[in-house]
């Protein structure tokens, strides 16, 4: 097919997913090089990319107002590249799960256009109510079509929801539920449930390829905000600003100054840490009946205030969120962790209401590996699990892919918490590590864990596990650690953490990994990263301003 | 905790521990003299349930020591006597790897429910059975999980994968809500919006070229399944415009209100009660075909309250008791899931329809992820059907193959259910004979 100068969707390479295994003697380097962690040689083009349940709810929301309900549920997407955000690339929709994208839309639609919300939302009122109105009709449909679609809508499809809303609005004798059939019709086809990007020549530069204006702000927008383009974005989009690297530099500085960053941070860091994990995590009652689910939200809600504050407020270097003494804590769950948050209600705030915390020099609470979210999340509903601990330190915040446990184990020594020769954790490991087989695995995972010991499955602090002393002490990598707050430092000197962050930034933005001839590029962030100081702000300044972020490959144009 | 079920009380006797049957009134203008057939000679279409249970049974402990009829279960299989005579049972299956390495505990599903493990693309055995029988129903198929997890083991391809539901009471809002249309009501009125519903698919479909224009050749598939999904939609649509064949053994349920959500071994036990009614409800009134219940998946975290461990755990650590000759916790979790696989079938079999039963147009199909869960063996994994598919099958055998793929059984259950189809399974799990010691 012959290039032709306009906007164009184009297929997708075929991504290779590269399936690193290893034996773990020789543990994978994931971010520990230049070009390692790339997935396919080639940049590749554009693809779909489906709305996670949370850009749907942010999207709704934005437009009709927060108070419109979204009752239905998303079918789940496949964690790929160590992001959700990468398995949208690839990820379908059943009937079934059309089925409940069609409730959710009803619901949204009926909703949005009723009494109480169609006098804010519609440009226009019909000549009468019981009628069709045309006019009326494509006003309201020019005003959210760019919204829901992010880019203008083509004469064709203003058309057919046009004539679907004058359609059903004859049928039905009635102006609003025509519009309203109309609008959730656009709320189940794929320009609005899928980002879809196009690509147009990169001027002055024939062969080359890059995201049109519409589709750069997409990206920019759920990059920075994890939200669809606001009405200046499209309004840069619209009038060629993002058409040239000023244009964009001004638009990110502006998307970086707004309080919405915050939402991109935590969109950000809820995909990189498995938050969504949170949505099915259950402690035993019976063993832990503090930890309920209002702990675990609250404990989740910390970590999340903790980034926030560290990277945006405090413009923090990223390594110092796994040796900050800073957090906010609810009473709830100063509860849990023995640290006294004054309640002030009835005329104070509220109970729920969240206070800065500092914890004091020698407190073992130091950084987010420390904070009840990591800890209970990465333990079983009845104990702790060094294992599954330092296993997500390695694969989350390091990028290095542990291998599954092989087949025919023998685990009975590692879960007999009541054997009297095996008091600790620690001691079940080490007779667990005498078979050959687990040895080289959990040399890797389990010190990192077994010094976050002193904290329990519900996030408590102990310092015995069956009447002994717990032993926290280990190495990561040649550094040594004695305690948590030890760790936290060796993980912040560890240079796999700072490398991880950036493939994880750069996976997430372009929804897959970066590519093998994107290696200049990414070792150019790396070094990039470490001048500013390891300020997560500026790497996203860094990375939606260069030209590599909007370029792709066009060598299979259909 | 209450539930205010049904009113003809189909889980009453059921959450006491034994199930009752419904007994429902029956005019029998609209079936056949047997109860079995519409009046018009055409038979009750037949039903298919895919059941799953990981982690499977202890080899030597579950298999029948005769072959052929009047088989003797073996232990751990004895919760499923009063149903004996509706039971056939295949031992001595297995999955060939070919070159493909063994995944812990997803093979075993891949194999048993795709063909295979060549091809993790392919449609998973329900839904290839919805294809043939479930496109004049309000709803395909069901799915449903009742550990809490958000995925089971039903799929159109590799991304697009059926999310189970895990609350019965979203599951009853979704069949018997506003849009579900009594097919014995006297009167039927076509809901105009649901006309206009139609109307505006039917449009989206027809302007899908101008819709979608330009779609690369990697995600035109995944654009193929959206508006193959779009059409599942519409078609529901136009069912719905329909005045419904009477079913005179359709009950309606009264409303399940409270959420049933939780990874406790009772808790999945009262779900899989529920579910079970609900499937039956939905068979018998004519809303879906084909269903699939994940009672615990592959890496099951059911437990016990107050207990450290999970089913998984323990298959894999618990030592063999020298007197028993297997895993003693192991076998009361895997002893659960076969007295909730009682609880499906004869939530089936209580529901009357004419002289007899909706079991007897049914089949429920059992399968699950090991031959040995301890050391995730693909060898020798136990697997079993309940019921005829309406006479298709003998039952009350046991098969005992010597080393057969297990595609053999979904062969055999796919003709059964009517599938136009001769051969199945990938590469040397592809396989063209049925198992002909239960065809009828």
């Amino acid at each position: 097919m012959k290039m032709k100068n306009k906007s164009t969707w184009f297929s997708r390479k075929t991504l290779s997913i590269a399936a690193t295994v290893m034996a773990c003697g020789a543990l994978s380097t994931g971010a520990m090089g230049a070009g390692a962690g790339l997935s396919s040689s080639e940049v590749d083009a554009p693809t779909l990319r489906r709305l996670t349940a949370q850009q749907y709810q942010r999207m709704i929301a934005d437009l009709f107002g927060p108070d419109v309900k979204i009752a239905g549920r998303f079918e789940p997407v496949q964690r790929q590249g160590g992001l959700l955000e990468v398995g949208t690339s690839t990820v379908g929709l059943t009937s079934s799960g059309l089925e409940q994208y069609d409730a959710i839309a009803r619901g949204v639609a009926a909703e949005a256009l009723d009494a109480e919300h169609r006098n804010v939302l519609m440009p226009c009122k019909p000549a009468a109510e019981n009628a069709p109105d045309q006019a009326c009709a494509q006003q309201f449909f020019n005003f959210v079509g760019p919204h829901l679609y992010r880019r203008p809508l083509t004469t064709e499809e203003l058309s057919v929801q046009v004539d679907l809303a004058t359609d059903a609005a004859k049928n039905l004798k009635s102006f609003y539920r025509g519009l309203e059939l109309s609008l959730a019709s656009m709320l189940v086809q794929p320009q609005f449930i899928y980002r879809q990007e196009r690509v147009v020549p990169v001027k002055g530069t024939p062969g080359r390829f890059e995201l049109d204006a519409y589709s750069k702000a997409s990206r920019l927008s759920f990059f920075f905000w994890d939200a669809a383009p606001d009405e200046q974005l499209l309004a840069a989009a619209k009038t060629g600003k993002l058409d040239s690297a000023k244009g964009i530099a001004q638009e990110v500085d502006r998307l970086l100054a707004s309080p919405r960053l915050e939402d991109g941070m935590r969109a950000f860091f809820s995909d990189m840490l498995g938050f969504s994990e949170f949505d099915t995590l259950a402690k035993d009652a019976a063993l832990y009946p503090n930890y309920t689910r209002q702990v675990a939200e609250d404990a989740r809600e910390q970590t999340y205030r903790t980034i926030v504050n560290h990277l945006i407020n405090e413009k923090g270097d990223y390594r110092g969120l796994f040796t900050t003494r800073k957090t906010f804590l609810t009473p709830i769950l100063g509860s849990m962790y023995q640290v006294p948050i004054a309640h002030k209600s009835p005329n104070g705030y509220p109970e729920t209401a969240w206070a800065a915390h500092e914890y004091p020099e020698g407190d073992p609470r130091v950084g987010i590996l420390t904070q009840m979210s990591f800890v209970s999340l990465h333990s079983h509903p009845g104990r702790t699990s060094p294992t599954l601990r330092g296993k997500a330190l390695r694969e989350m915040i390091m990028c290095q892919r542990v291998p599954d446990p092989p087949g025919a184990v023998e685990f009975t020594v590692v879960q007999d918490t009541s054997n009297p020769l095996y008091k600790t954790a620690r001691d079940r490991l080490n007779a667990h590590a005498t078979e050959a087989m687990c040895t080289g695995c959990h040399k890797i995972t389990d010190p990192m864990g077994l010094a976050l010991e002193n904290f329990d499955s519900d996030g408590a602090f102990r310092t015995t596990e069956n009447g002994v002393t717990l032993d926290t002490s280990g190495t990561l990598d040649r550094a040594s650690f004695v305690d948590a707050p030890s760790l936290g430092k060796a993980v912040h000197d560890n240079p796999a953490i700072t490398m991880c962050l950036v493939n994880r930034l750069t996976s997430y933005s372009l929804g897959r990994g970066p590519a093998k001839s994107e290696a200049a590029w990414v070792k150019s962030l790396n070094e990039a990263f470490a001048t500013q100081g390891y300020r997560v702000p500026d790497l996203m300044r860094t990375i939606a301003t260069s030209p590599e972020f909007y370029q792709v490959s066009v060598s299979q144009p259909e | 905790m209450t539930y205010s079920l049904n009113r003809r009380s189909i889980l009453r006797g059921m959450m006491g521990g034994t199930a009752v049957a419904v007994g429902l009134p029956l005019l029998d203008i609209f079936l056949d003299s047997n109860g079995e057939a519409l009046a018009d000679g055409g038979p009750l279409p037949k039903c298919f349930v895919s059941w799953f249970q990981g982690l499977g049974y202890a080899p030597g402990h579950w298999e029948p020591k005769t072959v052929g009829p009047n088989y003797d279960f073996g232990v751990h299989l004895r919760a499923l006597t009063p149903l004996k005579s509706k039971i056939n049972i295949f031992s001595g299956m297995k999955i060939y790897m070919d070159s493909f390495p063994a995944n812990a505990h997803s093979s075993g599903p891949q194999g048993i429910l795709q063909g295979g493990l060549a091809d993790p693309s392919l449609p998973s055995l329900d839904q290839i059975i919805a294809d043939a029988v479930g496109t004049r129903t309000r709803f395909r198929s069901m799915e449903v999980a009742c550990d809490g997890s958000t995925e089971a083991y039903s799929r159109r391809s590799a991304t697009a994968i059926n999310a189970p539901e895990n609350d019965p009471a979203k599951l009853y809002a979704r069949i018997f809500g506003p849009d579900f249309k009594d097919p014995n009501a006297a009167d039927f009125t076509p809901d105009p919006v649901v006309m206009a519903r139609k109307s505006v698919l039917s449009t989206i479909r027809d302007k899908r070229e101008k819709l979608v224009k330009h779609i690369g050749a990697a995600d035109k598939a995944r654009m193929d399944e959206h508006f193959t999904a779009l059409r599942a939609l519409e078609n529901r649509l136009a069912i719905e415009l329909e005045k419904p064949a009477p079913l005179e053994a359709c009950a309606i349920p009264q409303a399940v209100e409270t959420p049933v959500k939780g990874r406790l071994i009772t808790e999945a036990r009262t779900c899989n009660q529920l579910m079970a009614a609900l499937f039956a409800h939905a068979m018998a009134c004519g809303q879906t075909h084909v269903g699939h219940l994940s009672f615990g998946g592959s890496l099951s975290n059911l437990r016990r309250a107050g207990s450290q461990q999970t089913f998984h755990m323990f298959s894999h650590e618990e030592q063999i008791d020298p007197a028993l000759g297997y895993q003693k916790e192991f076998e009361w979790f895997s002893n659960q899931a076969t007295e909730a696989l009682l609880d499906f079938a004869r939530a089936f079999e209580s529901y009357k329809e004419g002289k007899g039963n909706l079991l007897d147009r049914s089949l429920i199909m059992y399968s699950t992820d090991s031959g040995y869960a301890k050391t995730h063996s693909l060898e020798n994994l136990p697997m079993m059907t309940i019921g005829s598919a309406g006479g298709a099958l003998k039952t009350g055998i046991h098969v005992q193959a010597k080393g057969d793929t297990v595609t053999r059984v979904g062969l055999t259950v796919q003709q059964a259910m009517g599938v136009s189809v001769g051969d199945w399974g990938t590469q040397s799990n592809n396989t063209s004979k049925t198992i002909t010691e239960i065809v009828a």
